[in-house]
């Protein structure tokens, strides 16, 4: 179906989300949709796919002008949209997952249901048990079943945004394979991304937007040193690696054995030296989370010991931990990092260790201000954190972290955010290794793994690799070890 | 078995049919994703009213369809309320709880201690001659054996119909809800009038057939709300799961009675009063998975008996409908 958007506009406020927005999709076309966080991808997004009304601007699909009125109208007229974090419903069922919002009679026939999921998954290779409950599955495998969920109810244009962000590897590769078919069969894709990369191996043709507006298009082939200046409107640069110092032992991990209810790891040795950056490389799921939250005193280990420097805390809680100087920044910002509701400045006055009943709001608002030109935060020190973007929200927390500390545990530091905001954190916690602090990192971005970790354990289905030399591992490597194969010689990596 | 025991038990379902309609009530109502807090005070004044109704029009109909416009009408206060208003459920429904019992005990007090019409005993042919379970379940009344019906159809509701899908869609996750195509605010206010309709029926089930009468603050009645409230948590938001904790309430109360002549050493209050600790215990059973010393502690154990544990609490724990109480705006 042919996709053409004319003149569209979205305010939001005073904030002109959409300035005047042209584009025209061809149906069988792959269209990337690229921009910084903020850069008004996904008002755009919501305004094709019902969400929003836009203020003015038509909406024509194969010639004839439409008008959009729910989301739920949009998928009659043919336009699915598969949100960043997945819309489903983790307690239910796939099959119920799969019925919930489909017409039909008072009682649906779950037998008929199951069979189409599965004639559906097979077409595209996917594996997936309507039995199953949603809760248990990967962010990549919901995709999937939304994907198909979609496309039962007859959608012939595609809206996905954002959906590499906490995939793995091969299930990126699966979802991009399923997206070229799809688009072979001369349905519409509209894919969204703030990764260039992704865009660039996938999309027939990409349009940039920056603040509002489109700033330009192009087919392929893309120009990547262009890409990135219509994206920020100046060339950036990934920055050197730093070399590595090491210092002495910061945590000390023997014979550790980790589980929670679906994974048992065992066996897991680590010295880790000051100023190090180890990676954890793995499927969503793979036992990262377990690992990282023993390290952190949050989930006791069911065997061995944790040393933090040179003190035994094995079973000890994690307010133990945090006195010896380790630091956890869990995945999930603002359900575990940040409290919705209160100001920058309430975040760092509960932060700081200081006596006394009553807030000086005057020092607190002092020091609220040095953190956020420090960090370089887009806020006030009176904004609430919910209202700050993700980046700032990731920075905000790295602002709260204490001085100084021996090692810092991070999940996805950088998820869901641009390639500056990626930089600017990265180049924050390198700061904090060459002071000695250590720092361990869960992410499903293979990229991001390389470039900033001395050492990497890989971890698949309960299996963890021994800290393997950033300098022995490449992108392919590395992908077939997540996929679980090349396991059997690994033993040049025990390093150090 | 012995008969004594069997009418005993005949009368623990009986008994137990205003709980059970406040709890499939409430847990529909929860289900949609709003919490109707005013249950105690809603079946105070259904129980009221609905006696009130049947004596003056001396029919049995129009007492219960009284008590179920009543549940309904405090009901639709809470929605609008927390809806319409975007007040909050819990501070509403907590007024509504003291108010409708406050005013149920003011506007009772021409009717209290006067006789009026009962709901009279219908055996239903054939079944009630089945060996054991004929005289069990089937020698009762049409209340409670509507009372059956509610718990299936119920149930059969929310978990075999489309619609009842989409209920359980807005309670979990209105936005995906609303991007299926559920107007969620509308449905909200639908399930939470059907929900307090048939916690409704609680209070005639119980004034006009359970213990007839209204007997003002000594009618028996207080509490039950509270507890229903309890039970529906308890019964993990699923019909069949909240009957049985009912069922669990009514039977607790029954032995309190029992035992009471066998064990005269006993104060007789404490039997009356076991059954709350006893739910409260129960409440702490099943959700226990979830405290973080006990994770440590099962961490702590050896290989076999931890699995069967870890599967065991997970098993017993019922996750509430992750929208419960929270508003839904579509922008």
């Amino acid at each position: 179906m042919r996709v053409e958007l004319r003149n569209i506009h979205k305010y939001f406020g005073k904030n002109h989300a959409n300035a005047g927005i042209n584009l025209d999709i061809p149906s069988g076309t792959i269209q990337g949709i690229l921009g910084e966080n903020g850069a008004g991808k996904s008002t755009l997004m919501k305004i094709l796919s019902g969400y929003f009304y836009a203020d003015s601007g038509e909406i024509i699909l194969d010639g004839k002008a439409i008008t959009i009125s729910s989301p739920s109208d949009a998928i009659k007229h043919g336009i699915g949209m598969l949100h960043q974090d997945p819309l489903d419903f983790p307690p239910m069922r796939l099959l119920d997952n799969f019925l919930l919002g489909r017409e039909g009679g008072l009682f649906p026939d779950r037998k008929v249901v199951a069979r189409d999921i599965q004639t559906l998954a097979a077409q595209f290779n996917f594996s997936l048990d309507p039995e199953a409950y949603v809760d248990t599955l990967t962010v990549g495998e919901r995709q999937q079943l939304e994907i198909l969920r979609l496309l039962w109810l007859g959608a012939r244009v595609l809206i996905l945004d954002e959906p590499t962000t906490g995939i793995s590897a091969s299930q990126k590769a699966k979802l991009f394979e399923t997206l070229r078919t799809l688009a072979g069969q001369g349905k519409t894709i509209i894919f969204v991304s703030h990764k260039l990369e992704d865009v660039e191996v996938l999309c027939h043709k990409v349009a940039v937007l920056r603040s509002g507006q489109l700033i330009g298009e192009s087919p392929v082939p893309f120009d990547h040193k262009k890409m990135v200046e219509m994206m920020f409107g100046k060339e950036i640069s990934l920055g050197d690696r730093y070399p590595l110092n090491a210092g002495g032992k910061v945590l000390e991990l023997k014979n550790l054995a980790v589980e929670d209810v679906r994974l048992h790891m065992e066996d897991i040795h680590l010295d880790l030296h000051g100023g190090e950056v180890i990676g954890l490389a793995g499927m969503e799921g793979s036992g990262q989370g377990p690992f990282i939250r023993a390290c952190s005193g949050l989930l006791r280990p069911v065997n061995g010991r944790v040393q933090v420097n040179g003190h035994d805390l094995t079973g000890k809680s994690h307010h133990i931990f945090k006195r010896h100087g380790v630091s956890f920044l869990p995945a999930s910002r603002m359900e575990e990092g940040l409290v919705p509701g209160l100001t920058l400045t309430e975040h760092f006055v509960l932060a700081e260790k200081t006596q006394g009943v009553f807030i000086d709001h005057a020092k607190g608002t002092k020091l609220a201000e040095e953190r956020i030109t420090s960090f370089n935060i887009r806020g006030t020190p009176v904004s609430t954190v919910e209202s700050l973007s993700g980046g700032n929200q990731q920075r905000a927390l790295l602002a709260l972290l204490q001085t100084p500390l021996s090692l810092i545990l991070l999940e996805h530091p950088t998820r869901g955010l641009d390639i500056e905001s990626t930089i600017y954190i990265w180049s924050k916690l390198k700061e904090r290794c060459k002071q000695g602090t250590s720092i361990i990192f869960v992410s499903s971005d293979l990229e991001e793994i390389l470039q900033y970790s001395d050492r990497v354990m890989v971890f698949f289905s309960g299996k963890v690799t021994p800290p393997l030399d950033v300098a022995t591992l490449t992108t392919e490597k590395l992908g077939q070890l997540i996929g679980g194969s090349g396991w059997n010689n690994l033993n040049s990596g025990k390093s150090l | 078995m012995d008969p004594s025991v069997l009418i005993g038990l005949a009368g623990v379902l009986a008994a137990a049919a205003p709980v059970l309609f406040a709890v499939i009530g409430e847990t529909i109502t929860e289900r949609a994703g709003v919490i109707n807090l005013s249950l105690n005070g809603s079946v105070l004044l259904s129980a009221m009213g609905g006696f009130a109704v049947a004596y003056l029009t001396d029919n049995l109909f129009w007492g219960f369809l009284a008590g179920m416009l009543i549940g309904a009408l405090v009901a639709f206060i809470v929605a609008f309320s927390s809806i319409t208003l975007h007040q909050s459920q819990v501070a509403v429904g907590f007024v509504l709880a003291l108010a409708s019992r406050d005013l149920a005990y003011f506007l009772g007090v021409p009717y209290m201690n006067i006789p009026g019409p009962t709901l009279p005993t219908w055996q239903i042919p054939l079944l009630k001659d089945i060996p054991l379970l004929g005289p069990l379940f089937f020698r009762l009344d049409i209340i409670t054996y509507l009372s059956y019906i509610v718990i299936v159809l119920a149930w059969l509701w929310i978990f075999r119909t489309r619609p009842g899908l989409m209920l359980q869609g807005i309670g979990d996750r209105p936005a995906a809800a609303f991007v299926r195509g559920a107007n969620v605010n509308r449905l909200r206010y639908i399930y939470t009038i059907i929900g307090g309709a048939i916690a409704g029926l609680a209070g005639p089930a119980y004034t006009l057939n359970v213990k007839p009468g209204w007997m003002g603050t000594q009618t028996g009645l207080d509490g039950i709300g509270w507890i229903a409230l309890s039970i529906t948590i308890f019964g993990g938001w699923s019909p069949m799961r909240a009957a049985f904790g009912a069922y669990l309430f009514s039977l607790l109360q029954w032995l309190g009675l029992v035992l009471q002549s066998r064990l005269p050493g006993i104060p007789s209050q404490v039997l009356q009063v076991a059954p709350f600790p006893l739910m409260i215990l129960t409440l702490l059973l099943v959700n226990i998975g979830n405290a973080e010393w006990v994770q440590r502690w099962l961490a702590s154990m050896p290989e076999g008996s931890r699995r069967f544990f870890t599967k065991l609490l997970r098993a017993m724990r019922a996750s509430p409908p992750a929208a419960l109480g929270v508003p839904f705006e579509s922008d």
